[in-house]
């Protein structure tokens, strides 16, 4: 079936969408979108975060409705196209009517029932007495978790998953609603690389069971793989329809518009300059199971980037925090430009010219319902202050000066945080420390969950830290980005620093086996069930 | 900050004239895109049509005389609340600093202005101690001003003996009127109140009580010091309280231990009806004067129709979940 590379794969259509446009306040966020699906394909949605695919995705699923165009599928009844009717999608009810399943990144499920009754809610099977038929409930999810290969009880409560296993359950559900349509957003972005095998496996089942799959993911790798075509979506607008045999580049073009010169353009300095942050022998103390980061020695210099390496849950972020006076440390110094800084102190932190910015973008980063000026302006509220009054007017040259040098995709100043996307997001958490007089940037998963567009200006971004002698520590569990930017590698295992490399002699191999030594103590291994590093498989 | 925005979107439907199809429609239009404001107003015009008297110029003053002491305790619950805090302990705050003023120059003959400082400052340092309750003895907002509504409450009982006392005459004459007239206590709202929107708009502590209550973890990573913020924020909660209680027992011309006794519900009820969220990071001090009319407008309206008190009490129950309810659906058709 999917042998036919070059004409349209897959059998008639289910899904169509026509001309389908979607405003909100300020922004346009679907115009014109065209998209068919078939039968029996995988049907790759593709575009940078804030390019549509989420609102889309919401308006088949019933949560938005279009402003413009229609949606065509089985069941409706006027406009008829190739056996298609058009419908009206008004909620999720008559999603599922249509027999279109959703399943978001963050699942809808609750955690206190058992898989049976979340894979069943709301439509468990009922005795002739009207109470739920348990045993049936029970038969039926067992099928349905056989088909999804999840070896889990269906009476284990839905809490006790990780979130692999959440996913598997996710797709059960849909399963059992008999969708003809299934929709996923990015359901590989948390997924090690066996997970994803058995999830491609499931997906080419349903597929081969003529599901038509609606299919987002970042990784462009995993197109050829599972993909049969591919939509384009870039600025609300439907550019091109492609086999999913073209090649990478030719869809970066598409989905950036222009073409990327390289994935990772670091400049590296001829010399680096004096050192700006020194470590000695920091240590925290944690419970029984060991220190949660013990005798940390490095230094940064002004105009390097070094990367931070290891597997979650190595201690990076610790180390940072506590760097950068947000926990506390029980031993060790940090010194800036030689002085010592203070412990547990942020503000004399930012002072000496620290500035973070964590891995959590939304729930430590920006204030989101706040607006875009305020969270760029946050960390100089006080040298705004002029007399007991904040200056703002200053704020707001100073806020559109930096979300301009940024490139910032938003409708104003005045938006809220959450309104834009991750790229964009994240480009307001480091505006703000470009906004205060910040000589070493540290960056905690800084293109975690963002668009390939939106990546390479966040390093052309370090490249100009860098080149005006800034300098920056990254923490990154994409391998082929800590490799592709770092002047030199750190790799931290376990609580330790494992070893320091050269940018020249910093490969994946080397690094992974630095991050999986062995520590010369004995300490819980907790963090090493799910150990495969993002980047080391995919990209 | 969303807040501007809405500013905007009020400011150009209030310039619009109303379309003649009727009261009702527009009514229900009217209120669905101002919010607060629009309530307000739809509020005014019901009690214009249905009682003659409401609507003259010393009946409204009166609503601003019984406005004025809720609106001026909100005010300081609106950093509180923008925070994504709360604060239940004004009333008693407020009883106790007025309690302090009357004892200190009636009882121990202190003079009036010494006196007053003094009511400021047990207010102030009220509020600080719920703030150190809450920032450093981590101590739930709500837990930690409810030991504070009963200390306070406690210690102005203690003070005056359980009986009212008189208040200094210099002092009484903020529950006076200006030119036999204007009513002294409707200025003293009105300053505070433009105190308040000057704090939350263009003081430090003002823009971090934003931050603090959308993401306090946000807001401390950018190095504010959350736990001092605090500090500020509930003192500046006390010490507006303890403006409140001193224009209160100027209106009674006395200091009474039980004055204001559930005042707090009322002005965290006014700050919500203006369209602060509890879960923080939004509010105006617009928006809570606003509150407070809508309850003194209510009230005042529900009196001159002759509905009884316990009626009254029903009709604001039932105002208080309708301008939330109107507040969320008109949010979420704005988005």
């Amino acid at each position: 079936m999917t042998g036919v590379k070059d004409d349209v794969p897959g059998g008639r259509p289910l899904l169509c969408v026509e001309g389908v446009t979607k405003s909100f306040p300020g922004v346009r966020a679907l115009d014109g979108v065209d998209l068919t699906l078939r039968a029996g394909e995988v049907h790759v949605l593709l575009g940078e975060n804030g390019a549509g695919k989420s609102t889309l995705i919401k308006m088949l699923s019933g949560a938005h409705r279009p402003d413009e165009g229609r949606l065509l599928a089985d069941g409706g009844q006027d406009g008829t196209r190739e056996g298609l009717h058009e419908v009206h999608i008004r909620s999720a009810q008559d999603a599922e009517r249509l027999g279109i399943a959703t399943i978001y990144q963050e699942f809808n499920l609750v955690p206190g029932l058992t898989v049976a009754e979340n894979i069943f809610l709301g439509r468990q099977p009922r005795n002739r007495l009207g109470l739920v038929d348990k045993k049936t409930m029970r038969t039926r999810a067992a099928a349905l978790l056989r088909r999804v290969r999840l070896d889990v009880s269906p009476d284990t409560p839905v809490g006790e998953l990780g979130i692999a296993r959440l996913q598997m359950v996710e797709i059960a559900k849909a399963l059992s609603l008999d969708a003809r349509v299934l929709i996923m957003d990015e359901p590989t972005a948390v997924l090690t690389s066996e997970e994803v095998e058995t999830l491609f496996e499931i997906v080419r089942e349903l597929r081969d069971g003529g599901v038509g799959v609606i299919f987002i993911t970042h990784h462009l790798d995993e197109i050829g793989i599972l993909g049969d075509r591919v939509t384009v979506l870039r600025d609300g607008r439907s550019v091109r329809e492609v086999p999913a045999a073209t090649d990478e580049d030719e869809l970066i073009r598409l989905m950036v518009g222009r073409d990327i010169a390289e994935q990772y353009p670091r400049q590296r300095p001829d010399e680096p300059g004096a050192p700006v942050l020194r470590v000695r022998g920091l240590t925290r103390r944690g419970a029984a199971a060991g220190p949660v980061f013990e005798g940390i020695d490095f230094e940064v210099r002004a105009g390097e980037v070094v990367g931070l390496a290891g597997l979650v849950g190595a201690g990076r972020t610790e180390v940072v925090r506590a760097i950068f006076g947000v926990d506390r440390y029980d031993a060790g110094t940090v010194e800036i430009d030689g002085k010592e800084l203070a412990r547990g102190d942020v503000r004399a932190a930012m002072r000496a010219g620290l500035g973070l910015v964590p891995e959590d973008r939304k729930g430590q980063g920006l204030v989101l319902d706040a607006s875009l000026q305020d969270n760029l302006t946050l960390a100089r509220l006080d040298r705004d202050t002029r007399g007991g009054l904040v200056d703002r007017g200053t704020q707001r040259r100073e806020a559109a000066a930096v979300a301009a040098q940024l490139k910032v995709r938003m409708s104003g100043l005045g938006q809220s945080a959450r309104t834009l996307s991750g790229g964009n997001q994240q480009k307001i958490v480091i505006g703000k420390w470009l906004l205060t007089d910040t000589r070493l940037l540290i960056l905690d998963e800084p293109t975690r969950g963002i668009d390939v567009g939106a990546k390479v200006e966040i390093y052309q971004l370090i490249n100009e830290l860098t080149a005006s002698g800034r300098a920056v520590l990254m923490i990154s569990s994409d391998l082929p980005e800590v490799l592709g930017m770092s002047d030199r590698v750190l790799v931290m295992s376990q609580g330790r620093l494992a070893g320091e490399l050269p940018a020249e002699a910093a490969t994946q191999d080397a690094v992974m086996e630095l991050a999986l030594q062995a520590p010369d103590h004995p300490k819980s291994t907790q963090h090493n069930d799910e150990s495969a590093m993002e980047g080391s498989d995919v990209h | 900050m969303s807040t501007e925005v809405k500013t905007g979107a009020a400011a150009e439907a209030v310039g619009r004239a109303p379309e003649r199809d009727g009261l009702a429609p527009w009514l229900s239009r009217a209120v669905l895109r101002n919010g607060p404001l629009g309530g307000l107003i739809a509020l005014v015009v019901v009690m214009a049509v249905l009682s003659r008297d409401f609507l003259n110029g010393q009946n409204l003053l009166n609503v601003g005389v019984q406005a004025s002491v809720t609106a001026i305790l909100a005010f300081g619950v609106t950093f509180v609340i923008v925070s994504a805090g709360i604060d239940l302990s004004v009333g008693s705050v407020a009883a106790l600093s007025a309690t302090v003023v009357a004892w200190a120059a009636t009882g121990e003959g202190l003079p009036v202005w010494l006196a007053v400082l003094l009511g400021l400052a047990v207010g102030a340092v009220s509020g600080l101690i719920s703030g150190a309750l809450v920032a450093y003895g981590k101590l739930p907002a709500f837990i930690a001003t409810l030991a504070m509504l009963s200390v306070g409450r406690g210690l102005a009982l203690v003070i005056s003996g359980g009986s009212p006392i008189a208040f200094p005459g210099s002092v009484g004459a903020l529950g006076d009127t200006l030119g036999g007239w204007l009513p002294v206590p409707v200025l003293v709202m009105i300053a505070m109140g433009l105190v308040a929107a000057l704090i939350l708009a263009r003081t430090y502590s003002g823009r971090a009580m934003f931050a603090i209550g959308g993401n306090e973890e946000a807001a401390r990573l950018s190095g504010i010091h959350v736990k001092r913020r605090k500090l500020v924020i509930y003192a500046l909660s006390g010490l507006f309280a303890a403006v409140a209680g001193i224009v209160l027992a100027a209106r009674l011309t006395s200091a009474q231990p039980q004055a204001a006794t559930g005042y707090e519900l009322d002005a965290i009820a006014a700050v919500v009806i203006g369209g602060a969220s509890l879960s923080g990071g939004s509010g105006k001090a617009s928006g809570t004067l606003i509150g407070a009319l809508i309850l003194a407008v209510l009230r005042n309206g529900l009196n001159l129709l002759s509905v009884s008190a316990f009626w009254q009490q029903v009709a604001t129950g039932l105002v208080i979940a309708l301008a939330v309810l109107l507040d969320t659906l008109r949010r979420r058709s704005a988005r």
